[in-house]
């Protein structure tokens, strides 16, 4: 076992002041140290997956918080802390306050930054006022606001190094995702897939932050970054202006495929992967063609951005799957592939120098979209997913409400990161077990107006009452090996470590603890609000915390808050409603939990 | 929509915030007492549900739902129910009138501080909200009411002409 060395956050900006590349060999090695979170994901593999191993099956029964910290904010708190040295960072939902804490000294405030945005930027934010964290480079924390603000701040002092704006809210772009830095570079995605936002992520110079360089999901390739013969989808050149091709008209010019998931990063290949989201509108009938390159896996080089290759996993979408899920880098034997829970159910395991999708099975048995995604590179539907017409809204048309499709627009997983054990070779999947109703209808656009275009109803598949589940998922043969139901969707982001343990948060409040070879629960303790952010762990004075944020609400707090009922099983259904407000009220708390001393 | 004037518009959202710095008046009984081409209006005038013994809804009501489910739930909640952020509107419907809501819709609101700020966009620009406000409005009061439950109407009245002709006017009109 390597000794790493505890470097404090002053020391390591004062050794890396020079040679902004070098931020990328820093965080590289931050991230191989156990006892730091150094980045969002954990690591640019996106395994969050931890080292440490002093909290495990053994003793986690004996878990407890060592101490607390109210936000003093009231909105749905995704992300996590990130833990540097001794310092522990993290943001808040709007107003998005950027906290720096002293765990030296139980989390005292060493500064804290809260920007003046606009409110009128709340309203443009679909699914609640959310941030998915701060990250780390350079000396400097960065923070993505809902405004598209992407600021720079002194990681010792909090003071502003450098601003710059990303996107118009007027015009429905929003920030919500957490900012990646990767080399000499800080990259954002945007959100706004139901206002009509053109999707892109951007790269800014992490110095002085210039733009760079920006790759639009649609549009003429000098948008998208594409190069006509040596870009490709499964194996083949994507041709010119693949980006229009596929869309009628000007329509890609408000084509979505927006980016506010996750990045993941390969130094060795030097390419980036991340998920585009929905085309818009939701009316797949208003807009057809493949909408490429809408509900696509892409892999860009992180110096130009240009694109190697894509893969687009739901053409011409019908229901809503945004594509935007965290891409996990693993290796199969020797090969290196990426594993990816896409919101429309299947579990893709791709190759990542190539971009060949070498398995796509259903990660929950419910999912009726599709038959299957043809892995046959002889069929002329290679690559595509086959669609079952009694399930399809463009088949159906619009103003018909098309019943019964599984799973629900939020996806069988959400952005809600999953977690992989190398340790167990298995990746464990914070997932939903929803079901919906999706009736299209004609929309018109209005620039920083919603442009939807459909009626949902959502509910539990028939038969079943739980709305959620924690898998643990064998990527190789594309099985799921145990599967823990839960009440609500599992709306947290997962955590494996080398204690043969994986954590989970729920949303009554949970946060669990269970075992990472058979699943079962080994301890739990009820936090003040619902848990929609994702599980940290890090060390501090030899020993081991985990951490994380509660505060219900995101699209959970939107959609299961009353409750969702099952309106074909009968309007009388009294009683069945399981509604999250029964459970857990507004919050915003960070809790650190620790065995007790002597153990 | 039956509103036609910008005039009538401004009029209307002033009345509404005037209203809603005195104390407002609550709505009329919501039972219908004229049926105007299938738009069943109260005792005031003001748009009003019908349902029938048999669970028939007016078409306003359901097309209410849709057009709720298209556009507010996303803050609001499905079936008005609220969300962690935005009020149920099942419950909002029992004490503001007609007049008040159309103001908050078209002028927005905003509740600050307390660690949540809260914010209605103003949505009198959008006309896939404003060509179906009375059908909206008409679904929230049956809510409150109780008269619908939850879910989407199994049985409802046919589309009137007037409703086809008004949405028509309504959508094709140059802001």
């Amino acid at each position: 076992m390597r000794k790493f060395l505890l470097m404090s956050c002053v020391g390591a900006a004062a050794l890396l002041a020079n040679g902004a590349a070098s931020a990328n060999e820093e965080l590289i090695r931050l991230s191989k140290d156990p006892k730091q979170w150094v980045m969002p994901t954990g690591d640019y593999a996106n395994r969050r997956y931890s080292e440490l191993s002093q909290i495990n099956t053994e003793n986690v029964r004996r878990l407890a918080p060592v101490w607390t910290f109210s936000t003093g904010v009231l909105r749905g708190h995704e992300g996590g802390p990130l833990v540097i040295g001794s310092v522990m960072y993290f943001n808040t939902p709007f107003p998005n306050i950027v906290y720096a804490l002293d765990l030296n000294n139980d989390g005292r405030i060493l500064w804290k930054y809260e920007p003046k945005q606009d409110p009128n930027v709340i309203p443009v934010m679909c699914c609640d006022t959310v941030t998915r964290g701060v990250a780390y480079g350079d000396g400097k924390i960065f923070q993505y606001q809902a405004d598209t603000t992407l600021v720079a701040l002194d990681a010792k002092t909090g003071a502003v190094v450098w601003s710059v704006k990303n996107g118009d809210p007027s015009r429905g772009e929003t920030g919500t995702s957490a900012p990646y830095v990767v080399k000499d570079k800080v990259l954002v995605g945007i959100s706004g897939g139901e206002f009509g936002v053109r999707g892109s992520l951007t790269a800014y110079d992490i110095k002085t932050g210039k733009l760079v360089w920006r790759g639009y999901s649609m549009g003429p390739d000098s948008d998208t970054l594409m190069d006509p013969e040596r870009t490709t989808h499964l194996g083949k050149p994507v041709g010119r202006d693949s980006g229009t091709a596929t869309w009628k008209g000007d329509q890609w010019k408000i084509g979505g495929g927006t980016t506010w998931g996750w990045t993941s990063y390969d130094p060795e290949l030097n390419l980036i992967y991340y998920g585009s989201g929905n085309p818009s509108t939701w009316n797949p009938k208003q807009r057809p063609g493949d909408n490429r390159w809408s509900m696509t896996v892409w892999a860009r080089d992180p110096d130009t951005g240009m694109a190697k290759w894509v893969y687009q996993m739901t053409p011409h979408d019908e229901w809503d799957y945004d594509g935007i899920n965290e891409m996990i880098l693993a290796n199969q034997e020797t090969r290196k592939v990426l594993v990816h829970f896409d919101r429309n159910g299947f579990a893709y395991t791709i190759d990542r120098v190539t971009g060949e999708p070498l398995v796509a099975e259903k990660y929950d048995p419910v999912v009726n979209w599709a038959t299957k995604v043809d892995l046959d590179k002889n069929s002329p539907t290679y690559g595509r997913p086959l669609v079952n017409k009694e399930y399809s809204t463009e088949a159906n048309g619009e103003d018909v409400n098309t019943q019964g499709i599984c799973p629900a627009a939020l996806g069988s997983k959400d952005e809600q990161p999953a977690a992989y054990s190398p340790v167990t070779n298995l990746f464990y999947i914070p997932a939903n077990h929803v079901c919906m109703d999706y009736e299209p209808f004609r929309v018109s656009y209005t620039a920083g107006q919603p442009y939807v275009g459909a009626t949902l109803s959502m509910y539990p598949p028939k038969g079943d009452t739980n709305m959620g589940n924690f898998t643990a998922w064998d990527a190789k043969d594309g099985k799921i090996v145990w599967q823990k139901k839960e009440m609500f969707s599992v709306w947290s982001g997962a955590l494996a470590t080398a204690g043969n343990l994986v954590f989970y948060g729920t949303l009554e409040g949970y946060l669990k603890a269970v075992d990472a070879r058979t699943g079962e629960e080994l301890w739990k303790f009820k936090t003040p609000s619902g848990i929609i952010g994702n599980v940290s762990t890090y060390e501090h004075n030899g020993k081991q915390y985990i951490a994380v944020l509660s505060g219900v609400g995101g699209w959970a707090g939107i959609g299961l808050a009353a409750g969702l009922t099952n309106e074909h099983e009968g309007l009388g259904a009294v009683g069945g409603y399981k509604a999250l407000s029964n459970y857990t009220a507004l919050g915003g708390q960070l809790t650190v939990f620790a065995l007790p001393s002597g153990l | 929509m039956h509103i036609s004037s910008l005039g009538r518009l401004l009029a209307l959202a002033l009345a509404a915030s005037w209203a809603t710095s005195a104390m407002a008046e609550p709505p009329a009984e919501p039972k219908a007492v004229k049926d105007a081409d299938g738009k069943y209006l109260d005792s005031k005038g003001d748009p009003t549900f019908n349902v029938k013994a048999d669970g028939t809804v007016d078409w306003y009501t359901y097309s209410g739902y849709r057009r709720y489910h298209a556009e507010c739930h996303q803050c609001h909640g499905p079936n008005a129910e609220g969300s962690t952020y935005a009020p149920a509107l099942k419950d909002s419907l029992k004490r503001i009138n007609y007049a008040e809501f159309y103001g908050i819709v078209v002028g927005g609101k905003q509740t600050l501080g307390g660690g949540q700020e809260k914010v209605m966009p103003a949505l009198g620009e959008n006309k896939n909200v404003m060509c179906y406000i009375d059908d909206i409005y008409v679904y929230l009061r049956a809510r409150s009411a109780d008269a619908v439950g939850r879910g989407r109407p199994e049985k409802h009245e046919d589309k009137p002409p007037a409703a086809s002709a008004a949405e028509q006017a309504c959508l094709e009109k140059s802001s």
